[in-house]
């Protein structure tokens, strides 16, 4: 078996689980008020933090390149009210003409 | 790949890291760290899905950062939305990495075209009705700043796993 499949197969098998944990194990039943506060935070930390590795991430460095002012145009999109697709869009496009330029 | 693991930043480091020579090894554990928020993720949306065990593993594999975070726009997880746009999403996945392959390699360097900013931009839009409240707000700064600080010093994914203990801010009150 090629290595390609050995990854495919052991990272599929780990995600699946990964996403099975919750309502696998946890079920149907509802999280104590605590735990729930807790949990509820995980969606503006997990996103906000998926914005900042998407933007600033590199491969174990911080780096600042043309996804940032980008981003921060498709961030005025969404502020001013863009829908999402358009304001994606908007985010690609000024990034691929700064790095255009800067090449 | 895209229909076994359902998850497209781990697809993209396992394609790099194997691309550059890294090893099987590196693959495994880069693209383990970056779905291991789905551990949590799942746990978020647990009470919201119906039926045995065997239907609550299968419906939870369509939980993707886009449709866990579609379906808790109004203040609480709904599972229509979830199990609804992820099923769009999953579909739509899978199709274009059938079209990617087949056309991928007229494109040397997707980047070029600014899709990672794209990403960027998503997880901002699906952020955005998360942030009303003060609190969440507080937190989601904090995950922030976890995420920017350990980016440099750890790999791909362990940020994302350690911004999430900025919702302890939650035990306050």
């Amino acid at each position: 078996m090629s290595d390609v499949w050995v990854v495919v197969i052991v990272v599929g098998a780990a995600t699946m689980l990964f996403k099975a944990a919750g309502p696998v194990f946890v079920g149907g039943r509802e999280l104590p008020p605590r735990i729930r506060s807790v949990v509820d935070l995980l969606a503006p930390v997990m996103l906000t933090a998926l914005v900042v590795t998407q933007t600033f991430g590199g491969n174990e460095t911080i780096t600042v390149d043309a996804r940032v002012p980008g981003v921060a145009a498709g961030a005025v999109a969404v502020w001013r009210g863009v829908p999402l697709v358009p304001a994606m869009v908007i985010g690609a496009i000024v990034t691929a003409v700064v790095r255009q330029l800067g090449q | 790949m895209s229909a076994t693991t359902f998850a497209g930043s781990s697809q993209f480091a396992v394609g790099s890291i194997l691309e550059d020579g890294g090893g099987i090894v590196a693959a495994i554990t880069a693209a383990l760290f970056l779905n291991a928020r789905y551990a949590a993720i799942s746990v978020s949306v647990a009470s919201i899905f119906p039926g045995g065990r065997l239907r609550r593993f299968v419906e939870s594999q369509l939980i993707v950062d886009e449709s866990w975070a579609l379906s808790g726009r109004s203040g609480r997880f709904e599972w229509p939305i979830l199990v609804g746009s992820g099923l769009l999403l999953y579909v739509l996945w899978v199709a274009s990495t059938a079209l990617g392959t087949l056309v991928g390699g007229a494109l040397e360097d997707p980047n070029v075209l600014g899709l990672d900013a794209a990403f960027a931009v998503l997880f901002l839009a699906l952020a955005m009705p998360y942030l009303r409240e003060r609190a969440a707000l507080q937190a989601a700064a904090l995950g922030g700043v976890i995420a920017f600080v350990l980016t440099p010093f750890t790999p791909p994914g362990v940020p994302l796993v350690a911004a999430s203990a900025a919702c302890l801010l939650g035990l306050r009150r």
